[in-house]
């Protein structure tokens, strides 16, 4: 059975799927999300999909499940790199991926991870965050 | 009434014959039908063109249009309708070419009666009707062609994606937005999305000449789409009988953000983007 790899960047966990998913690979890939967002204690999950060229309801599924699992453990989750025609055929499908944020690429998804993170800090905290600020430099 | 081998190489006979003649009042008939819009020489090389691979066609004792014997025949009669067809000649005016001989042959064969005269006009005519009927055909296939054409190249000119600002592209929609369009939009600021990166888009429908609820669809698809993507869209430019139009026929766009010029949408997109736009003070001359 083929394993999705899940790499760390920073504050990330970069999950770049390559292969077509079945079931067992989906499933797998859930608990091993769940136990690298606990053991490294990160606060953003990328989900890269620019090499599926088909997006069934069963992925589509699966996705939300990861943004839902990821959001108990505290994590952000941003699907990436959707296709025009995997896009195009969802929509046509009336399957719009409810609870799941996405960009256009890599980069842009640790932006807007990055820049939830910020909000959140803002939201909770404000001034200390800027206390914080002036007092690095 | 079928053709025999026999009448086919009667009637390749007479044209040979009277060749000059017979092309002489041939031409006659389709410059009267054209009135001078193809010049005489180029119409005579038409018409003897013509002639020939009649002739032609007769020796080889062709009895009917489809046969294998008329394939050189068929080849000069669709050349020439295409030839019509491009140069913007009606479709009667195409087929009067080929119909023409028939004045010129009756008027051969009343001179030289015999007993089997009218037989053979009438076997001739079916002939030459065939031939009228196939010139039309070709020429309603090369206009068929020539709709197909423009109507690829106009939806390849009326969808441009521009770049309107760094990360936000724009769609000017001009004309009407059916579904084989909104497909081609859909699927080009789409791709254009990816390949520039761009995370905002514009939808401007200053130039659709009106919305009803199937062009919503679309556009409301196109959005959904662009947002699955990861991409923000806006739509612009509705006019005001456009924006009655909207609320009469009760299309929700829901948190899709609407604006009514192109500017003000890209001035909310630089404002979502944190780009400040400021006038700068005129500087004074002194």
């Amino acid at each position: 059975m083929e394993r999705v790899p899940i790499l760390k960047i920073g504050d990330i966990l970069l999950v770049s799927i390559q292969v077509d998913m079945s079931d067992q690979t989906a499933i797998q890939l859930q608990e091993d999300l769940a136990e690298r967002i606990v053991a490294t204690g990160c606060h953003g999950v990328i989900i890269d999909i620019t090499a599926l060229d088909i997006v069934d309801s069963f992925v589509g599924r699966m996705l939300s499940t990861i943004a839902s699992i990821s959001k108990v453990l505290d994590a952000e989750t941003v699907v990436v790199g959707m296709r025009p025609a995997v896009a195009i055929t969802l929509v046509e499908l009336g399957l719009s991926l409810n609870g799941i944020r996405t960009a256009l690429n890599v980069e842009r998804g640790m932006e807007l991870v990055a820049a939830t993170r910020a909000d959140d800090w803002d939201a909770l905290d404000g001034d200390d965050e800027d206390a914080e600020t002036t007092a690095t430099p | 009434m079928a053709m025999s081998a026999e009448q086919s190489g009667r009637l390749a006979r007479l044209l040979s014959e009277h060749t000059d003649r017979l092309t002489e009042r041939w031409t006659e008939t389709v410059a009267a039908s054209l009135r001078g819009r193809l010049s005489q020489a180029e119409l005579g090389r038409q018409v003897r063109e013509l002639h020939r691979s009649m002739i032609d066609a007769g020796r080889n004792g062709l009895t009917d249009l489809a046969d294998e014997h008329g394939g050189e025949l068929r080849a000069v009669l669709a050349e020439l309708s295409t030839n019509r067809a491009r140069q913007g000649f009606s479709a009667s005016e195409t087929a009067i070419s080929v119909f023409a001989v028939k004045d010129a042959l009756l008027e051969l064969m009343e001179e030289n009666k015999a007993d089997d005269t009218l037989r053979d006009f009438v076997a001739f005519s079916a002939l030459i009707d065939q031939m009228g009927l196939f010139t039309f055909e070709s020429y309603v296939r090369t206009r068929e062609g020539l709709i197909a054409d423009q109507a690829e190249q106009l939806l390849e000119l009326s969808t441009p994606v521009v770049k309107l600002w760094e990360g936000v592209v724009a769609v000017p929609l001009v004309g009407t937005l059916d579904s084989a369009r909104a497909q081609v939009v859909m699927e080009r600021l789409l791709q254009t999305l990816v390949d520039t990166g761009s995370p905002y888009a514009i939808i401007d429908i200053t130039g659709v000449p009106a919305v009803d609820t199937q062009v919503a669809q679309h556009i409301l698809k196109t959005v959904v789409a662009a947002r699955l993507m990861g991409a923000d869209c806006i739509i612009s430019g509705i006019r005001p009988q456009i924006a009655q139009t909207i609320v009469a026929l009760g299309i929700e766009f829901g948190d899709i953000a609407t604006k009514a010029s192109l500017a003000d949408a890209l001035r909310h997109v630089l404002r979502l983007t944190g780009v400040e736009t400021t006038a700068r003070r005129p500087r004074r001359e002194s």
